[in-house]
């Protein structure tokens, strides 16, 4: 029984319903438990940090400082020294709040002092802050999500979109790489999914610029969706609730600005990860995307024939080799 | 030399550079920024995906920066074009919180109310406001405050979507508040107490 | 094994009798750095009237005690006042104890009866406060003192110089390096690693900036070393072990068994032609092209025997083929060769050891390793040479394309905090290098994306001015990506070079058909391993450590051990080839002196105290400690010990004692700092 402290995220039970609907369904065939922070506020996503530094930290490290309350080290599992945040930019701020107090200690005493108003505190270090796809592909293993599929996603491409805020800035150094991981990859084919070579892959989504500096958005949104379409993925899989909602809900006003015609579904990966458990769509929350995902989903178990060219006679590859791919562990061996 | 009073006419005779705007900026950024150390390869500019339609790349908003352009650097429409993908974090050479500098360059903005296009600095106050009533987001209101404001040509066509996500149960038309918003309150106040004194 | 040549001559009495000993202080000015903060007429006087009770009979203060007036005054004093030993209160000892040492013995004093007080590092350049900086000033004069009656009288010890030399690495710098001692009439031991000497040079096309052919101007080197009659060659070896010291060094050198008997080899190269293996050769055609299970590395390779490379040769996998050994005409194919290990003495070692390539898979938003069209520069150099995989023609990964456009990004991996800090010093020639050849041979568009034109040296910036001249397209700007996601019609089926042209202010998406990355050079992967086998220390970066930066690159700082060319930073050929032959000369000045002198400040070992506990083996960063079993006591060697002091320090005994720096003489300095020396009022 693998344990955490859950931060949930505004978004959870507003525009990410589907997220937190399909994040529960997910809980058991994992063995996992999640203890939601009691109380908590609204970390303030790009917003707060705009106006005023401390002000802003101190917004979020009141959630810090709740979660450390709930914290029970000698638990024996030590996952509850671990807070989940399901959302890319609320992970963000809770991982950057606590790497910047111990970067640059008098912020860290600034906001401990606005903490105090409100009878918290908090010492940077505590917790370790993580996002749910990280908790589930590092600890849960891939290999247990593979164990746990009862319904393969044979038949369904899908692109995997990483989004920019979670394999980076990574302080913490826990993904393979800052442009092209693979970890959402290796979850998504654990599923049985057909996953396509999406080099767009951590490619920001425009985030708030929807709102802001439309026209900006729309160029970042069409970027991402024409390329998905033009490998022929059937559907987006993503992490974080913004991503969705810019992707799924701009997408009709992004088409009229460009005169495109897409229709590229983009769903949580939770909510596949429902489904090849055995879930209902209905349980994990499809159907409360704008752009429907109902003909992408009808491509799961579906035989589609290949169309590929003949099976040339095995020829000797002509070309100059490759050299070889950089593996993970190599990768960790560089960074020392 | 007859007396100048004017203060415009004067400045032109000085041409005086804000040098002090360099560190200014590295004291209010949000662990160490490390501007000092850019050597202006472009890096950030060329990872930028919004660079397009920036006044300034990033690193010639820096070169701005250290040239001490006070008044070009806070009306420049660049910062708060920046996505806060953090592209030009990890590839950055020098290891310049290029991100959290745009961060306290929109603040400086807003401070200084030297913003060209008031849209930005609205909606994150606006946002603001939320978080400081409620606690938690509140889309509805944020979005129809925000547009009502700003964008109200674009409400028609943006109706499907609102209704959609109405129905689907993905926008809440009332508000949630956490059960202890004087606690919060309290906290942000004394954050910005401090923030005016540090 | 007794220490009758190395001890130096311990004449020290018991300290218990106070000698009656005649000691001069000389306080230095040293201009205004120290007198500008120290009141040093003040501090001379001063120790005339407190320390004359230690022997102080004359003390002087001067302008510039290391002038040849200042000097002159140290030796007329000894003459005249018959002066015993000598305080002299200047700058470090590093930069002027030899001096006065000198003068010392010029006069016919000891030079080891001479000491230095750091009243200008210690004091004046630390302090600012003028009344405490004198203050210590005194108590540092006094401390100097008060050691300085505990000095015995040393001898340098000499030891005899090995003549032959062993030079590890047969890269340019190497070949060089034993090509100057063999010319001068004296042995050479040239070990390389790889099948072939030549180095990285070898697999170069043109070299910048005068485009000569690479190999057309190694070879004849590499013909010269191999066939020297001084030379004695020795590749496919490693080294393994070394013991001893300068002019004595004990080598281990493992010969890797070739599966060749070089007596018979002819280097015919009928068994590579009728190999059936095919591997890729990660080594010198850098992963683009193949060689057999049995090769050599290159036509021109010397020597010409071939190797077998056991992990792939089907014999050794499956114990079938054998087709080398049925058509080898002299049957010079022996399955059954073992590893040799030879001895050899030699009396210096030269490293140059070379450099490793940057890995650019590194770099995941170049997209090497990822995008097929994305090359190093060592894979172009081998697609650019003649004798490569494509025989010379310009061609993209599919081996038949020639591209129409290319783009060279500079600063792969150099001048990055994300991976190495330093600049590699010739991408960007190398990279102008690129472009001329691209221009030459295929007419393409091509780009250069720089950050700096790094054009320093003797007709480099004018390479710059003929590549311009050509027609290149510069860009200054980092590359931020090199992409295969096309936005537009233009980029489709191309790689999308995204980066911001710094001076024209824009964010600029180029498309190309082949991206040439002038990747980094970076120190060996195994250097510091390397290091520690002869005892020498590598840099934060992994380079090896010189003894000075700037006077003497090619020492280090182990005694008779020297580097020379890119194993001591990142540096071009006509560099490696100057240093390699600094260092040549600096082995040739030591071995025609016969012998060495070394510094008798040394730690001894007082075998009858030495329990054997073996506490100080461990600890000596020169591996100068040895332990004999039989007799279970430590010998320290006093050719490798540099007395540094850590074993006397340890030994729970106390058995071990430091001649220069023995218990009375600390002891005293300590009550000298104190002030616990001086006469009672």
């Amino acid at each position: 029984m693998n344990k955490y402290i859950l931060y949930p995220g505004c978004s959870m039970e507003s525009s990410g319903k589907a997220y937190g609907e399909s994040i529960n369904m997910i809980l058991e065939p994992l063995d996992i438990q999640f203890d939601e922070i009691d109380d908590w506020n609204c970390c303030g996503a790009t917003e707060y940090l705009g106006i005023n530094l401390i002000p802003a930290y101190s917004l979020i490290a009141r959630n810090l400082a709740l979660a450390s309350k709930q914290m029970n080290p000698d638990d024996g599992t030590g996952g509850t020294r671990t807070v989940v945040a399901p959302c890319s930019a609320c992970y963000l701020n809770l991982a950057k709040a606590d790497y910047y107090m111990q970067e640059r200690p008098s912020l860290g005493v600034k906001v401990n002092e606005a903490l105090e108003a409100g009878g918290l505190s908090y010492i940077p270090g505590t917790l370790d802050v993580r996002h749910l796809i990280d908790v589930l592909v590092h600890d849960v293993g891939v290999d247990a999500i593979r164990n746990a599929v009862v319904r393969p996603l044979t038949g369904l491409r899908v692109a995997p979109y990483m989004g920019c805020m979670l394999p980076r800035p990574d302080y913490q150094h826990r993904w393979t790489d800052h442009e092209h991981p693979t970890e959402l990859d290796d979850l998504l084919r654990a599923l049985g999914a057909d996953v396509i070579d999406y080099p767009l892959t951590t490619e920001c989504c425009g985030g708030h610029m929807t709102q802001i500096g439309p026209e900006t958005a729309f160029e970042l949104i069409m970027r991402l969706v024409e390329d998905a379409d033009e490998r022929g993925a059937h559907l987006m899989a993503t992490v974080c609730p913004m991503c969705q909602m810019n992707i799924d809900a701009y997408q009709n006003e992004m088409n009229h600005f460009f005169g495109t015609h897409y229709h590229m579904p983009i769903l949580f990966f939770t909510q596949l990860m429902g489904l090849a458990f055995g879930k209902k769509p209905g349980e994990v929350g499809i159907g409360t995307e704008l752009v429907s995902a109902r003909n992408a989903l009808a491509h799961i178990g579906v035989e589609v024939p290949v169309t590929q060219e003949p099976a040339a006679p095995k020829k000797k590859n002509e070309g100059l080799p490759m050299p070889r791919r950089w593996t993970k562990q190599e990768g960790k061996e560089a960074v020392k | 030399m007859p007396q100048m009073t004017d203060e415009r006419v004067r400045a032109r005779l000085t041409r005086e550079e804000d040098l002090s705007l360099l560190h200014e900026v590295s004291m209010k950024t949000a662990g160490v920024s490390h501007l000092e150390m850019c050597i202006q390869c472009g890096t950030c500019g060329g990872s930028c995906p919004s660079a397009m339609d920036m006044e300034h790349t990033p690193r010639m908003l820096f070169a701005m920066l250290r040239a001490g352009m006070r008044d070009e650097v806070l009306r420049s429409n660049t910062p708060w074009l920046c996505v806060s993908c953090y592209h030009c974090v990890v590839r950055c050479p020098q290891e310049v919180h290029i991100a959290d500098v745009m961060y306290t360059l929109k603040s400086m903005a807003i401070h200084a109310k030297l913003y060209s296009d008031s849209t930005a600095p609205h909606f994150s106050q606006t946002f603001v406001d939320m978080i400081e009533t409620f606690g938690r987001s509140f889309e509805f209101g944020l979005a129809s405050r925000h547009y009502l404001r700003h964008f109200p040509l674009r409400l028609p066509g943006m109706l499907p979507m609102g209704f959609g996500m109405i129905t689907k149960g993905r926008m809440a038309i009332i508000p949630k508040k956490i059960k202890h918003m004087d606690q919060l309150t309290a906290i942000l106040e004394r954050a910005n107490q401090l923030e005016l004194t540090s | 094994m007794s220490d009758t040549r190395s001890n130096p001559v311990d004449k020290r009495s018991s300290s218990v009798e106070k000698k009656n000993e005649r000691v001069g202080v000389y306080v230095c000015h040293c201009g205004s750095n120290i007198a500008g903060v120290v009141d040093v007429v003040d501090v001379a006087k001063w120790a005339q009237e407190k320390l004359g009770h230690l022997g102080v009979v004359i003390t002087r203060e001067y302008k510039f005690m290391c002038s040849s007036l200042g000097q002159e005054l140290i030796e007329k004093d000894i003459k005249e006042l018959g002066l015993t030993r000598v305080v002299v209160a200047a700058c470090s000892p590093h930069l002027h104890e030899k001096t006065f040492r000198t003068a010392a013995k010029n006069a016919g004093l000891n030079p080891y009866l001479v000491e230095l007080a750091s009243i200008r590092e210690q004091v004046s350049w630390v302090h600012t406060d003028k009344a405490v900086a004198t203050a210590k000033a005194k108590a540092v004069v006094a401390g100097a003192v008060s050691r300085v009656i505990e000095n015995v009288a040393l001898e340098e010890i000499k030891v005899p110089i090995n003549p032959n030399t062993l030079v590890v690495g047969g890269g340019i710098a190497g070949i060089q390096s034993a090509l100057e001692i063999a010319n001068a009439g004296f042995h050479v031991y040239l070990v390389e690693r790889e099948p072939s000497i030549g180095g990285h040079m070898a697999q170069f096309d043109k070299t910048f900036p005068t485009l000569d052919c690479s190999a057309c101007i190694l070879t004849p080197r590499m013909v010269e070393a191999g066939t020297h009659p001084n030379i004695t060659l020795l590749t496919w070896s490693e080294v393994e072990k070394v013991t001893g010291y300068v002019g004595n060094f004990n080598v281990t050198i493992k010969k890797k068994a070739r599966f060749i008997n070089e007596e018979l080899c002819t280097g015919c190269g009928i068994c590579q032609e009728k190999c059936p293996k095919k591997v890729i050769d990660e080594v010198y055609e850098a992963g683009l092209g193949y060689r057999k299970a049995v090769y050599t590395p290159f036509a021109q390779a010397v020597p010409n025997f071939p190797v077998m490379d056991k992990e792939n040769c089907t014999y050794f996998i499956k114990g079938t083929c054998k087709a080398c050994e049925k058509f080898c005409p002299t049957g010079a194919i022996d399955f059954k060769q073992e590893d040799e290990f030879i001895n050899v003495d030699v009396g210096n070692i030269i490293l140059a050891t070379g450099y490793d390539l940057f890995d650019a898979r590194r770099v995941s938003n170049y997209g090497y390793g990822r995008l097929p069209n994305v090359f190093t520069s060592l894979e172009f150099e081998r697609l650019s040479n003649a004798a490569g995989p494509t025989t010379g023609n310009i061609v993209l990964r599919d081996g038949k394309t020639t591209p129409k456009s290319v783009g060279i990004i500079h600063c792969v991996g150099s001048r990055d905090k994300n991976f190495n800090n330093y600049c590699s010093v010739i991408c960007c020639m190398q990279g102008l290098k690129f472009a001329h050849l691209v221009h030459e041979r295929t007419g393409a568009t091509v780009y250069n994306f720089y950050i700096d034109m790094r054009t320093a040296y003797k007709a480099y910036d004018e390479f710059y001015q003929r590549v311009l001249e050509e027609g290149t397209l510069f860009v200054r700007g980092k590359v931020a990506e090199v992409t295969n996601a096309a936005r537009y019609d233009r980029e489709k089926g191309k790689l999308i070079i995204q980066v911001e042209d710094t001076l024209a202010g824009k964010q600029r998406r180029i498309p190309v058909d082949m991206v040439i990355l002038s990747s980094g050079l970076q120190p060996r992967h195994d250097a510091k391993a390397v290091g520690k086998l002869f005892g020498i220390s590598c840099s934060m970066d992994g380079w090896f450590t010189e003894k000075h930066p700037k006077l003497d690159p090619m020492a280090t700082m182990t005694e008779g051990i020297f580097i020379a060319g890119c194993a001591q930073g990142p540096k071009d050929i006509p560099s490696s080839v100057a240093q390699g032959a600094a260092a040549s000369a600096r082995v040739l000045a030591k071995i025609l002196q016969k012998e060495v002198a070394l510094e008798p400040v040394r730690a001894t070992v007082n075998q009858e105290m030495c329990s054997g506990c073996r506490i100080c083996n461990g600890l000596c960063p020169f591996n100068a400690i040895t332990f004999y079993e039989d007799r279970m006591v430590t010998e320290v060697n006093p050719a490798l010990c540099q007395g540094c002091g850590t074993c006397v320090a340890a030994c729970p005994a106390g058995a071990i004692s430091g001649t220069g720096f023995s218990n009375e003489q600390i002891m005293a300095q300590i009550d000298g700092l104190l002030l616990r020396t001086l006469e009672p009022v």
